[in-house]
C-alpha cells in the first residue's frame, strides 16, 4: 500500500512538469519577434488597464503620514481580523467543499448538472445579494437562524463567526470548481487499483485521490482565501461592522474613504501588499515543488 | 417648435433618476461617482429634446437636475412631482445618494443644477470648490430618534436604556454624518454605548432593525417615518443637541439656472416646507 501511494505521487509530479513545460515555451515564443500589431496593442492596453490603477495607489499614497497611518491599532485589528477570517473561511471551504467536489465529479445522481450550476451561483451573484440571502437564512429572524437562536442561543450576525460564514459563502465555489476540475482530470485507474487491493471507497479517497489532487486543492484554497480576504458586500450586509469583531480590511477601507481618503489609500496599500506577498510566496512554492 | 399642451403626459423620469436603495448602497462607493456622472449626462441630453423654449419671463421650463441626500428621497420625489404640475413644461430629475458621493460628483464636473446636502460639512466641500452660487441656505433640519422593533418589546424609553448590554444596538459609523450626530447625542447625555455594529449609513442601520436583526438603532426621525410600521420611533431629549442642518444651493454651472432657482424657491416655500414637515423634518 505505501509503495502504491508513493508511486502515484511521483506520477503527479511528472504530470505537472509535463504540463508546465510547453506552457512556458509558448510564452517565450510570444515574447519574441513577429507579434502582430493588432494583438500587441490591445494586449498592452489591457496590461496598462490592470496595472495603472494599482500604480495610482502608489503615486497618491500619503508616504509622509504613512508610518502613523499604519501603526494605528485600528489598522492592525482590521488586518489581523481579515487574515484570521479568510483563513477560517478557507478551512470551512476545504472541509465542506472538497467532499462536495468529489460528489459532483465522482458520483452520478439525477439533477447533478443543476446542482453544479447552483453551487457556482455565489460566483456570479453580487456579494450584497449573498449577504441579504444569508440574513434571510441565518439572521436572528431568518428561517434557520431563528431555530439556532431559540435552541442553541447562537446568533451569527454581528459576530466574527458571521464574517467567516459570509466569506465562506462567496469563496467556497472557487474551491469546489477548482477541485472538481482536478478530480475530473485525474486518472481514476489509481482509485480502481486501490479498490481491487481491498481499500474501501473512503480509504481510496483519503490515501489515493487526495494526494493525487493536492495541487488542485492548493490552487482552489488560494483562490478561495484571496476571495475571502477581499470580501466586502456580504460581510457588511450580514456581519455588520464593528472594530476587532467584524471590521475586516475592505470594510475599514470603505469607511475611511467617506471622510479620510488618505487613510483609505494607506489601508488599500496594506491589503495590496498582503495579497501580492501571499500570491508570490505560494507561486514560488508551487514552482519549486513541480 | 410648437408649444406643448399643458396636460401632456410627462416623459418617464425613471431613465434619469438614480435611486439607490440602502441594500445596494453597500455595493461600492467607487461606483457612486460613475453612476452620478453617467446619470446626469443622460439627463442633460434628454433635456435637449424634452424641453420647450421659455415663453415668458415668469415661466420656467426644461429639465432641472437635482442632486439630493438619500434621506430626502421620499419628500423630494413628492416635491418634484408638485413642482412639475405647477410649472408645466418642466421636468425634475433626481440623483439621490450619500451627500459625500454627490459632492464628489459635483466637484468633478457633473452637470447638475441644484445640490441639497444632509450636512453643512458636505456643502462646504462644494462651495469651497467654487461650485455653489451665493450662500447655501439651510432649508430643513433633522434630528435623531431611537428606532425600535414594532411595539417596542424591550420597553426602550430613553437613550440610557440603549446602554443595556442585553440589547443589540446599531449605530452609524463615526465617519458618516448620522454617526457623528449619534456620538454628539451620547456625549450630551454622558453615556457610553457599545453597539453591535457601526453601519455605513443611516438607512442600513435602520434596515437592521426593520429586519429584526438588531433591537434598536439611532437614526433620523425622517427615516423612522419612512419605514412606516416596520419600526417604532422613540424620542429622546439628547437629540436636541445633535440636529443636522440640511442646506440647498443653486450650482454655479447649472445648465438650467432659471428653472433651478424656481425649484429651490419652491422647496423653501410654505408648500414645500409642509411636504418636508410631513416627512418628519424640522422646519423653521
Amino acid at each position: 500500500m505505501p509503495a502504491d501511494t508513493s508511486g502515484t505521487r511521483t506520477g503527479t509530479r511528472k504530470g505537472l512538469r509535463k504540463g508546465s513545460g510547453p506552457r512556458r515555451r509558448r510564452v517565450g515564443a510570444a515574447g519574441g519577434q513577429g507579434v502582430p500589431l493588432p494583438l500587441l496593442l490591445p494586449a498592452l492596453l489591457a496590461l496598462a488597464f490592470l496595472l495603472v490603477p494599482l500604480l495610482a495607489l502608489l503615486v497618491r499614497a500619503p508616504w509622509q503620514s504613512m508610518p502613523e497611518q499604519l501603526t494605528s491599532p485600528a489598522v492592525w485589528q482590521a488586518l489581523r481580523l481579515s487574515l484570521v477570517c479568510a483563513t477560517a473561511a478557507t478551512a470551512v471551504s476545504l472541509v465542506l467543499g472538497v467532499p462536495l467536489a468529489w460528489l459532483l465529479a465522482r458520483t452520478d445522481f439525477p439533477g447533478r448538472g443543476l446542482v453544479r450550476a447552483l453551487v457556482t451561483l455565489p460566483l456570479v451573484l453580487p456579494p450584497v445579494v449573498g449577504g441579504v440571502a444569508l440574513l434571510m437564512a441565518l439572521g436572528r429572524n431568518g428561517i434557520v437562524g431563528q431555530r439556532l437562536d431559540q435552541w442553541f442561543g447562537i446568533s451569527l450576525p454581528f459576530t466574527t463567526a458571521g464574517v467567516v460564514v459570509a466569506e465562506a459563502f462567496v469563496a467556497m465555489p472557487f474551491l469546489v470548481i477548482s477541485v472538481e476540475g482536478t478530480l475530473r482530470a485525474a486518472d481514476r485507474r489509481y482509485e480502481e487499483a486501490a479498490a481491487t487491493l481491498g481499500a474501501s471507497r473512503f480509504t481510496a479517497f483519503r490515501r489515493v485521490t487526495l494526494p493525487l489532487i493536492a495541487p488542485g486543492v492548493a490552487a482552489g484554497s488560494v483562490l478561495a482565501w484571496a476571495r475571502a480576504l477581499g470580501e466586502f458586500g456580504a460581510t457588511i450586509t450580514f456581519a455588520g461592522n464593528f472594530p476587532d469583531r467584524t471590521q475586516t480590511m475592505p470594510l475599514a477601507v470603505y469607511l475611511a474613504l467617506q471622510s479620510d481618503p488618505e487613510a483609505a489609500i494607506a489601508l488599500s496599500l496594506v491589503l495590496l501588499a498582503v495579497s501580492i506577498a501571499v500570491l508570490a510566496g505560494l507561486r514560488d512554492r508551487w514552482l519549486t515543488a513541480s | 417648435m410648437t408649444t406643448r399642451p399643458a396636460h401632456r403626459t410627462r416623459p418617464s423620469r425613471s431613465g434619469c433618476s438614480v435611486r439607490r436603495t440602502p441594500r445596494t448602497r453597500a455595493a461600492g462607493a467607487g461606483a457612486v461617482v460613475l453612476l452620478v456622472l453617467g446619470a446626469s449626462t443622460a439627463c442633460s441630453s434628454s433635456s435637449d429634446d424634452g424641453s420647450s423654449p421659455a415663453r415668458g419671463d415668469t415661466r420656467v421650463s426644461g429639465t432641472v437636475t437635482v442632486f439630493a441626500a438619500a434621506s430626502l428621497t421620499e419628500s423630494f420625489t413628492t416635491l418634484g412631482e408638485r413642482f412639475e404640475k405647477a410649472n408645466p413644461g418642466t421636468e425634475v430629475t433626481f440623483s439621490f445618494g450619500g451627500s459625500d458621493g454627490l459632492a464628489a460628483g459635483i466637484t468633478s464636473g457633473a452637470p447638475a443644477d441644484v445640490f441639497a446636502s444632509a450636512s453643512p460639512g458636505t456643502m462646504k466641500i462644494v462651495s469651497d470648490a467654487g461650485d455653489a452660487t451665493g450662500t447655501p441656505a439651510t432649508f430643513v433640519r433633522n434630528r435623531l430618534e431611537i428606532a425600535t422593533l414594532p411595539d417596542n418589546p424591550e420597553g426602550v424609553s430613553s437613550l440610557k436604556d440603549l446602554t443595556d448590554a442585553k440589547l443589540k444596538v446599531v449605530l452609524c459609523d463615526r465617519e458618516v454624518p448620522c454617526g457623528v450626530a449619534a456620538q454628539t447625542a451620547l456625549d450630551a447625555g454622558g453615556l457610553k454605548l457599545t453597539p453591535v455594529s457601526y453601519e455605513q449609513d443611516v438607512r442600513s442601520a435602520l434596515t437592521k432593525v426593520a429586519l429584526k436583526e438588531a433591537d434598536a438603532a439611532l437614526v433620523y426621525r425622517t427615516d423612522v417615518r419612512a419605514a412606516g410600521d416596520k419600526v417604532e420611533g422613540v424620542d429622546f431629549p439628547e437629540a436636541a443637541e445633535a440636529v443636522n442642518d440640511y442646506s440647498i444651493t443653486l450650482l454655479e454651472d447649472a445648465p438650467n439656472a432659471e428653472a433651478a432657482e424656481a425649484f429651490v424657491a419652491y422647496v423653501r416655500s410654505d408648500g414645500g416646507q409642509r411636504v418636508l414637515a410631513d416627512a418628519g423634518f424640522l422646519t423653521s
